[in-house]
């Protein structure tokens, strides 16, 4: 009964949380793209050729430009509430549709990413802890020594020069015409996902490395507990926690580096899009997008507390 | 008996008891962060005296040094045109100089292959106009896309960097510790307010925000640095808090108070004291991660306006070329993955030295 209780408030303040986290980036996006502009030069310039100032105040109104910004963002946001995400002020298409466009190609890489980051962090951290000094040791720190210090960008173009320009192995850019060609998701996976393995790698060791000197692992040790079991039944199960906290984190950094590797590797996807918005000032798309962003970050650090006491049963939710 | 052998070795490894000069040194070199502080001197030295240690101007451009190869590159022909005409549709070789001549049947000679004008006066005996990449000791590092030295403009990158975050970093710690101090001290409702607008603040698609921002108030200094300072904060306010939280409770501070000294006092001359080292380790992690993010700004076009050179701008500006010159793009990377890494290593060895409990942060 009272699991069930605090569970609800734990829902609650969730979701109070949420809709403040969108509320504010929303709204800092909006007064920004205000302040970069009046979104009318997109279509016209004011008193040009055969635009009666008629025009142009219609205009302004249609896109309520008369009214003071919190106006304008409360009617924005009573619009997101309908379910009305308005039309991009560039070719007139609805913004939601656009945003579902280009969603896919993002995810998709993002997800590989996140999938090597996994594969080559985790049990290289592991395998670093357990051989301390060791080669694997210096192969593990040097590659997460390198992930952590490389700039996003310089690996990407990097991979390009040696894969693509020199080796001719992988294409340079897209993310090809079918549902996954692997060849294409090789050079994005590794440029985004270095990092976020890098981070992996670091976490899972330094917390591998304090719970193997912990006195439930020498007791564990001393009973005669096999050294497998040892290690991944009792050390690694408790190292993950570390790294699963970071997860959410993880995808405020790979909206960055998916800005970066889109506009590289020429993907079109949802960093491309808000990209190329911003510098239209075209704001429903700027600010839709970043409201899908946030919505995604609030969303993963809800899934990330949720596994989090799954696999800490110690753990609850406040 | 073996593993007591091994033991034992390992253990003179510890203490640092090595027989070898190599392995005292080694040693010497594992302990104590050498290599990261002898970067870091570096990028401060020539960001201090970048004028003076550049080799040339880094802002003016000089067309016909356009993409020249750094020293040890062997110079190459470019391209072949059979006119002098500019709009010509040329050849592209991209050979070096002797495999160039003999495609075009020229036999290469020590003479007509010792500077750049006897290769092209070679070309034009036989009726072509050749183009041909010459690197040189005046330019170490090579000529970026528009000409302009790229070591001297590697130098004058020091600078900015330095500048930018320095400024950036001191503006976000000042407002994260003072947040972090607050929330701790003083708790309750203000706590929870500092603690989710904190929680927010890290959710926000920083890198859209940052170029609309960019976009709505110019491409300035000062705007840059007040969005990297804005970036820097999070994390002085979980950690400073968690450390408040605990020094509050201390009988030197319920003393302090007894003793009737303000709160302001409390907070900058019993608490804050206590939590520098935290502070220090947080900083010094923080600032790679802002030089980082200085660079993808800049290498956005955000950051940074041109033509001040910027590392990430530097190696924006390679992207195109990144065929024939792979150079420009290169070598800014390297200075920014110098400098990040020294600077992760220092934070680290700090980290270990200076606040144990803060391993878990990355």
């Amino acid at each position: 009964m009272e699991g069930a209780r605090s569970m609800i408030v734990f829902l609650v303040r969730r979701i109070i949380f949420a809709c403040f986290a969108m509320i504010g980036a929303t709204f800092i996006t909006f007064g920004l793209s205000r302040a970069a502009g009046d979104p009318r030069y997109l279509y016209a310039q004011e008193g040009g050729y055969g635009l009666t100032q008629e025009r142009w105040d219609e205009l302004g109104r249609e896109l309520g430009l008369d009214k003071p910004l919190v106006w304008q963002y409360s009617v924005w946001l009573a619009n997101i509430v309908k379910g009305n995400w308005q039309d991009s002020l560039l070719d007139r298409k609805d913004v939601f549709g656009k945003i579902m466009d280009r969603l896919p190609p993002t995810l998709k890489f993002a997800l590989t990413s996140y999938i090597f980051a996994g594969v080559i962090g985790i049990p290289l951290g592991v395998l670093s802890a357990v051989s301390r000094g060791s080669l694997w040791d210096y192969v593990g720190r040097g590659f997460a020594l390198f992930g952590q210090a490389l700039p996003v960008f310089w690996v990407g173009i990097m991979l390009i020069l040696i894969f693509s320009v020199k080796l001719r192995w992988f294409p340079t850019g897209t993310l090809g015409e079918g549902f996954f060609e692997w060849k294409y998701y090789v050079l994005p996976t590794i440029t985004l996902g270095w990092i976020a393995a890098a981070t992996y790698l670091r976490l899972v060791r330094s917390s591998m490395l304090e719970i193997l000197d912990s006195e439930f692992i020498k007791l564990a040790r001393a009973k005669g507990v096999s050294y497998n079991t040892l290690i991944w039944k009792h050390g690694f199960r408790n190292a993950l926690i570390a790294p699963l906290t970071f997860s959410s984190l993880l995808l405020t950094g790979f909206i960055t580096g998916a800005v970066v590797t889109e506009t590289i590797f020429a993907i079109p996807g949802l960093g491309r899009l808000a990209f190329q918005a911003i510098n239209n000032n075209d704001f429903p798309i700027m600010v839709g997008v970043v409201l899908v962003w946030t919505a995604l970050y609030v969303a993963m650090n809800f899934l990330t507390d949720m596994i989090y006491a799954l696999v800490d049963p110690r753990i609850r939710y406040t | 008996m073996a593993q007591s052998v091994e033991l034992s070795e390992d253990l003179l490894r510890q203490i640092g008891a090595e027989k070898s000069k190599f392995g005292e040194i080694w040693g010497f070199i594992r302990r104590w962060p050498i290599i990261p502080l002898f970067l870091l001197a570096l990028l401060i030295f020539t960001g201090v005296f970048a004028d003076l240690l550049a080799p040339h101007d880094p802002i003016i451009a000089r067309p016909d040094n356009r993409n020249i190869p750094p020293v040890w590159e062997t110079p190459i022909v470019l391209n072949i045109k059979t006119t002098a005409d500019p709009l010509a549709f040329p050849d592209p070789v991209d050979k070096p100089i002797e495999e160039a001549m003999l495609k075009y049947g020229i036999t290469p000679t020590v003479e007509n292959t010792a500077t750049q004008e006897a290769v092209e006066t070679a070309f034009k005996d036989i009726g072509y106009v050749a183009k041909v990449k010459w690197s040189s000791w005046d330019h170490i590092l090579g000529g970026d896309n528009i000409g302009r030295d790229l070591l001297s403009r590697i130098i004058h990158g020091a600078r900015v960097s330095l500048v930018v975050v320095t400024v950036a970093l001191i503006f976000g710690l000042l407002i994260g510790v003072s947040m972090g101090l607050v929330a701790g001290y003083f708790g309750g409702l203000i706590d929870e307010v500092i603690m989710r607008v904190t929680d927010i603040w890290l959710g926000l698609p920083f890198i859209l925000v940052a170029i609309v921002a960019v976009i709505a108030f110019g491409q300035t200094f000062t705007i840059l640095i007040v969005l990297l300072g804005i970036l820097s904060w999070t994390p002085f306010v979980r950690n400073v808090r968690g450390e408040v939280l605990s020094l509050k409770t201390r009988d030197y501070v319920s003393l302090a108070k007894v003793a009737g000294c303000s709160t302001f006092r409390i907070l900058v001359w019993h608490i804050l004291p206590g939590t520098i080292n935290t502070i220090i380790v947080i900083a010094t992690l923080r600032v790679g991660q802002l030089i980082l993010t200085e660079a993808i700004l800049s290498f956005l076009g955000a950051g940074i306006p041109p033509p001040t050179p910027a590392w990430g701008a530097m190696v924006n500006d390679g992207r195109p070329y990144i065929n024939d010159a792979w150079w420009i793009s290169f070598f800014p990377g390297v200075a920014i993955f110098l400098v990040v890494m020294s600077l992760n290593f220092l934070g680290d060895w700090l980290r270990d030295r200076l606040d144990p409990r803060l391993r878990q942060l990355n």
